[in-house]
């Protein structure tokens, strides 16, 4: 169980997101959970989805398509590894094919903090400041709840 | 400018000076003037942000009171707050995962050692053999 806060913040002059979260693991492992197609699986979809990986190679110049799944509704998403530096960043485009001419840049940042913890931070950068906070709005109606089930489970661990 | 209520809201407050008046004014009113004071800006220049944030819902200006102070809305930016704060613990959420998912890999070795997989995992920091790669087909369906 970890009590590390997750935060939020809104760029002023760029239309992006950045979210920053520290873990109790060093960056290598964070970084392999991060890019290993069966434990991103574990993790990254939401818990009412199952992650279905078509590609998922992530390398410098590597591709991933991936689906989410809600009984028979699939949404898929793509995009490409521009550059993948083991434990320490991580640069790749991201596309839901629902709206395939959007793209957003993301990167993520691994620090390492020493005594095998980790500073993640991990930015999205989209086309306009709209698009940006539609996407801070997009499906957030559930993660209130969800937020919490979640907790009540690990915490009942 | 956006035409959507949240979106106006959202670009209002991307402006780090209006940040800073709406943080003024959570604690009082106050006037265009009084607001303008400690800033190296015309008082044309603050009513200019001021009208942005009134447009956005986010402050109101008093018609009855001499003084016409701005007044904040708060709760036009307890909703905005509120959509950040839900957009947070979705993230959260995730990472709640991750955490589970970091705590069940071995420390020693990080590649090979879940227990929840089947079969050893590719190394994915460069091309995994091992997994049948299917190339995307094109299209987006």
């Amino acid at each position: 169980m970890s009590d590390h806060e997750t935060r939020i913040e809104l760029d002023d002059r760029v239309p992006l997101v950045r979210i920053t979260r520290e873990f109790d693991a060093p960056p290598a492992k964070v970084y392999l959970a991060w890019t290993d197609p069966q434990l991103v699986a574990q993790w990254l979809g939401p818990r009412d989805r199952t992650m279905e990986i078509e590609t998922y190679d992530c390398v410098t110049g590597g591709a991933y398509r991936y689906g989410m799944r809600h009984g028979d509704d699939v949404q898929w998403f793509h995009g490409s590894f521009h550059q993948a530096r083991p434990a320490e960043r991580l640069v790749q485009t991201f596309t839901w094919e629902g709206m395939p001419d959007q793209v957003a840049l993301e990167t993520l940042t691994l620090v390492d903090l020493g005594d095998g913890r980790t500073r993640v931070e991990s930015t999205s950068l989209v086309d306009s400041f709209e698009d940006r906070d539609a996407f801070v709005r997009s499906g957030m109606e559930k993660g209130i709840t969800e937020g919490y089930e979640q907790l009540d489970e690990l915490l009942a661990r | 400018m956006p035409t959507d209520p949240l979106s106006r809201v959202f670009s209002a407050l991307a402006d780090p000076t209006r940040r800073d008046l709406v943080a003024r004014l959570t604690l009082a009113d106050a006037t265009p003037t009084e607001l303008a004071e400690p800033y190296d800006v015309s008082l044309q220049a603050v009513s200019k942000h001021l009208r942005v944030l009134e447009d956005a819902g986010l402050v109101s200006r008093r018609r009855d009171a001499q003084r016409r102070p701005v007044h904040l809305e708060a709760q036009v930016l307890d909703l905005m707050t509120a959509w950040i704060e839900r957009y947070r613990r979705q993230a959260e959420e995730r990472f709640a995962r991750l955490d589970t998912v970091l705590a069940a890999m071995r420390d020693d070795d990080p590649s090979p050692g879940h227990d929840s997989c089947a079969e050893p995992l590719p190394v994915t920091t460069r091309p995994a053999p091992a997994a049948p790669r299917r190339r995307r087909t094109g299209g987006t369906t």
